[in-house]
């Protein structure tokens, strides 16, 4: 079977499992329109702070759900991949002749796919409540890309770390880790107008505010270039550090006793 | 109460408050949510009091303090919910139910627990918001009525929970003990006060109980207490409605013979 079979099966697995658990679809679907619901109503007075780059919160916060729902991709990869270690699926699958690196890439593509519906039914929650996007069509495509891209990234790291601990409770400990990066980032406010000097120190080295000012420069700005190139950026070393580390962890996983 | 009450009151306290401060897993998301959370809105959103008609008068970071400070005491509760669910699925419950003399002290015990859970959290909490400078122009007798506020608040989260445990006695309920408690708290002013929201979630918070219990907490800490006895009432009579919810869960439970 060629490499790229392998990964269409793997692939596919991974997509029907998760299709096959209510709540890991629900969850991605409906907490974060929740929240973009709610933090946009609360915080739409916000743009009438001086400098603020929008008149709408809505669409300042649209960015948002994309991200989270990229870190439920971290831990629908991770959990899934854990429960095989756990399960002695992964050791039985060592028995074929499956290469480890189709493992890891099928099981990103069905996050991949997974993670592109999130993300069409997110940019769709925003259209259908009068979001216009800047940059366009052609700037939707795009941000669809990113999007997927950053989820691709995150379940790299959920794999990694259900490779390197083989427990899916470790992985579901990696969450509350993630969901404070993801709120000590620019995600409420631009990085400029944060007056809280430390708060501001740690958005500007938190990667994942690089990764949302990529997707919200498509959503309010049209095309700025060093905010997309940022993003793509982080993304992409996120993506590949976090490959190189799960093709490592699944190498001593697999190590033959 | 009779001594019977109290003696299973206790000890279920005792045993949920030994087992959560021993397990570093059960102890601190409920310690370090809310302290996230309070960075999060106290540092991050502190530009939003520059907001033309933001008008309280102690700054952000006291304003985000009151909403933490009642959201931690919200969830300290529904944490505690989760463990009465736990004990049903290991079947400690049951033994639990057949060893009790006065099973109503079972409700009374976890009820107590969730307080002495939550009140570790407060404290750390304010301490936090003190050491980063949070400006309070209440006196005591303003501070006192704003952790009693929070303190009932506590109860009526785990009342709330503990009912949802002891029909459903699965782990699964959790989404179900947190999410109406969860959308209670974040349909109030949690950025901004009530006069400046608009549209529909406006029209939400302004006949949300949790509303009254915010800007109640919020006018203590500032000094000059406003709606307080809305607020106390609102929240007692919640806290004695989901104490029959509480008592009836058990009923439920003692029915299907867990």
């Amino acid at each position: 079977m060629s490499a790229l079979a392998q990964v269409g099966y793997v692939a596919r697995r991974s997509v029907l499992r998760t299709a096959r658990q209510p709540a890991n679809i629900i969850f991605p679907f409906v907490f974060p329109t929740a929240l973009l619901a709610v933090t946009s109503a609360g915080l739409s007075p916000a743009t009438k702070i001086p400098g603020f780059p929008t008149d709408s919160f809505l669409a300042f916060f649209l960015a948002f759900p994309f991200i989270q729902g990229a870190l439920f991709a971290t831990m629908n990869a991770g959990t899934d991949l854990a429960r095989d270690i756990q399960s002695g699926f992964l050791n039985r699958l060592a028995l074929t002749p499956l290469h480890g690196g189709a493992l890891i890439v099928g099981q990103l593509g069905g996050i991949a796919v997974l993670a592109f519906v999130q993300n069409c039914y997110y940019l769709a929650v925003g259209l259908i409540v009068g979001v216009r996007l800047e940059s366009g069509i052609v700037g939707a495509i795009v941000l669809l890309i990113l999007a997927t891209g950053v989820a691709i990234a995150f379940g790299a790291l959920g794999a990694f770390f259900a490779l390197r601990t083989g427990s899916g409770e470790a992985v579901q400990g990696l969450f509350p880790l993630l969901f404070v990066g993801l709120f000590l980032s620019s995600m409420n406010l631009p990085r400029n107008l944060i007056e809280t000097d430390w708060f501001r120190i740690v958005a500007t080295f938190n990667p994942i505010s690089y990764l949302i000012e990529g997707l919200r420069s498509l959503i309010i700005a049209g095309w700025d270039w060093e905010a997309l190139g940022l993003a793509f950026g982080f993304a992409a070393v996120l993506a590949g550090a976090s490959m190189v580390l799960a093709s490592w962890a699944l190498r001593l996983r697999l190590t033959r006793t | 109460m009779s001594r019977q009450f109290w003696s299973v009151a206790l000890a279920v306290a005792w045993r949920v408050l030994h087992n959560v401060f021993t397990t570093p897993s059960l102890f601190l998301p409920g310690l370090v949510f809310p302290l996230f959370f309070f960075t999060a809105f106290a540092g991050g959103l502190s530009r939003v009091d520059n907001i033309p008609g933001f008008d309280f008068p102690n700054g952000y970071t006291a304003f985000q303090f009151v909403f933490v400070l009642l959201q931690s005491a919200a969830f300290g509760g529904v944490f505690t919910g989760f463990g009465v669910a736990r004990d049903f699925e290991y079947g400690f419950a049951r033994r639990l139910m057949l060893a009790a003399p006065k099973r109503s002290g079972i409700v009374a015990g976890y009820a107590l627990a969730a307080t002495g859970r939550w009140a570790v959290t407060a404290v750390v909490l304010t301490a936090v918001a003190l050491a980063v400078g949070m400006n309070v122009g209440g006196g005591g007798v303003d501070l006192v009525a704003l952790y009693t506020l929070a303190l009932i608040v506590n109860l009526t989260g785990a009342f709330w929970a503990t009912g949802v445990a002891m029909r459903l006695r699965t782990m699964q309920a959790g989404p179900v003990m947190q999410l109406p408690i969860f959308l209670v708290l974040f349909f109030a002013p949690v950025y901004v006060p009530l006069s400046l929201l608009s549209g529909w979630l406006h029209a939400v918070a302004s006949v949300n109980p949790a509303t009254a219990m915010l800007e109640a907490g919020r006018s203590l800490i500032a000094g000059s207490p406003e709606h307080v006895s809305l607020a106390f009432g609102l929240a007692v009579g919640m806290a004695a409605l989901l104490t029959v919810w509480a008592l009836r869960g058990l009923r439920s439970a003692e029915r299907a013979g867990a």
